[in-house]
């Protein structure tokens, strides 16, 4: 049933390769954050500028990724993508199959997906911020990007630190569902290794058990970064 | 892209919306039931009763449902005493393996979204029950427990859109449901952007139904936040 000497590390066991697919679930998650975080600035942004057709797209864009499940959005940025090359290859005389590295599809299709959370995230974190800080930085003379930079963006971090913890968590557990692209990330690594060794139980109580301690550890790690984001309240 | 070929994938993932539906009123109809006792037991004074509770939920949320299906699907079944016994008539049937699985699943956090509606229950409503001389029971069905689903509401339409979106990963067990129809789709005419964004505008549609029936049980059950016309 638990067969625990096939997660010894070295050529008999799967240690090694499990740990190897658990750095890679870190890299992928990190780097699709990082891509989310990057896309909701504009987005959140586009949302409250007042500019109307910005707001349209922006609404639309965030609706729809998180309307629609992600496993769909994956297939959709994975398939679609290398459909979409082979089309624009076709018309420069290229026959044959490409497809993008299971890598850059992983971060860019589940980055997309997290920006859209990331989004509301920020334009939450906006609103809560007192009008007056504006006002009163424009009284003060501050240009438009110093009162960004030095007024809003660390108002807008510490408020939007607990929604990105919790994004980071979804992230983190959408970055399963890459393994349908077969980048091997623990998903992948564990079904393989199941596949071979015919142990289910063992690999996904594995793949189970390394989510958890991922996702308890980052819980931890957001907590001490609100707890330092938050020193200079008054404690009740 | 071809707008043609959208439509005729539309009405065959349709086919899979039946599939779609059943497990998600059945794993929301049974989630929904358990996650009372589950909620009333996290709240309850007796400790092991609420710390088992909060370890279930906290190893349900701290893993991808992908695992959950997994170890469900493929792992409850690799078990010889699973398989001799009367559950493998279910745990044979990707179907309620699905169920199963998005059960637990959802459960987990419909928990969590009940405890913190009964805990934002007054305290004065409570006192009154006890100086009314109510007994618990219909203290808690009475008075608790529909405030704290009023309470819930918008927490829980987020869950139910969730779940929505969750169905979606059952087809990797290989059952044909809207997902499952249209990832066949795209094997047979290697055009996954018509199959695909035939099948989400399905789930859009599902989603968009999700969140205009809870702004109206909203509207419904909160007629002291209605704006007086």
């Amino acid at each position: 049933m638990l067969k625990f000497n096939l997660l010894i590390f070295g050529d008999t066991g799967w240690g090694d390769e499990m740990l190897f697919s658990c750095i890679m679930t870190i890299l992928v998650s990190l780097s699709a954050m990082g891509l989310g975080v990057f896309i909701a600035i504009f987005t959140a942004w586009a949302k409250i500028s007042g500019n109307i057709v910005l707001k349209i797209i922006a609404n639309f864009y965030t609706t729809v990724i998180r309307g629609v499940p992600e496993l769909l959005v994956i297939y959709l940025i994975f398939f679609g993508s290398s459909a979409g090359i082979m089309y624009i290859s076709k018309i420069f005389g290229y026959y044959g199959y490409i497809e993008f590295n299971a890598f850059t599809m992983g971060t860019i299709s589940i980055g997309i997906i997290s920006a859209a959370y990331s989004t509301e995230v920020f334009r939450g974190a906006y609103n809560i911020i007192d009008r007056g800080q504006i006002e009163a930085a424009r009284a003060l003379g501050l240009s438009k990007i110093n009162t960004f930079i030095k007024i809003l963006t660390p108002q807008i971090l510490k408020h939007a630190l607990p929604g990105l913890g919790n994004v980071w968590q979804i992230t983190l557990k959408d970055t399963a569902l890459i393994s349908v692209t077969g980048l091997v990330e623990i998903m992948r690594q564990s079904r393989v290794a199941a596949n071979v060794t015919h142990s289910p139980l063992t690999f996904y109580l594995t793949a189970a058990v390394l989510y958890l301690i991922l996702t308890s550890f980052s819980s931890k790690a957001f907590n001490k970064l609100e707890d330092y984001s938050n020193k200079n309240q008054v404690k009740a | 892209m071809d707008i043609q070929l959208i439509i005729n994938n539309f009405f065959s993932i349709l086919q899979g919306l039946d599939e779609t539906l059943i497990l998600i009123f059945l794993s929301l109809i049974l989630g929904f039931f358990i996650s009372i006792p589950f909620a009333l037991a996290r709240v309850s004074s007796i400790k092991i009763l609420s710390q088992s509770i909060y370890y279930y939920i906290f190893v349900i949320r701290g893993t991808p449902l992908l695992v959950q299906i997994y170890l469900i699907y493929f792992g409850l079944g690799s078990i010889k005493a699973v398989r001799d016994s009367f559950l493998w008539v279910l745990l044979k049937e990707p179907f309620w393996c699905g169920v199963i699985a998005l059960v637990i699943n959802t459960v987990a956090y419909t928990t969590e979204i009940f405890r913190g509606g009964i805990q934002s229950v007054n305290k004065g409503q409570i006192e009154s029950c006890e100086s009314l001389g109510m007994s618990k029971f219909t203290m808690y069905f009475r008075i608790i427990l529909p405030c704290a689903f009023r309470q819930a509401l918008p927490a829980y339409g987020n869950e139910i859109i969730l779940m929505v979106k969750a169905t979606s990963l059952i087809s990797l067990t290989t059952y044909m449901e809207m997902t499952g129809i249209a990832r066949s789709i795209m094997y047979k005419t290697f055009a996954p952007v018509e199959a695909f964004i035939a099948a989400g505008s399905i789930y859009l549609f599902l989603n968009f139904l999700v969140v205009q029936l809870i702004k109206f049980l909203e509207w419904k059950y909160n007629p002291h936040l209605r704006i007086k016309t």
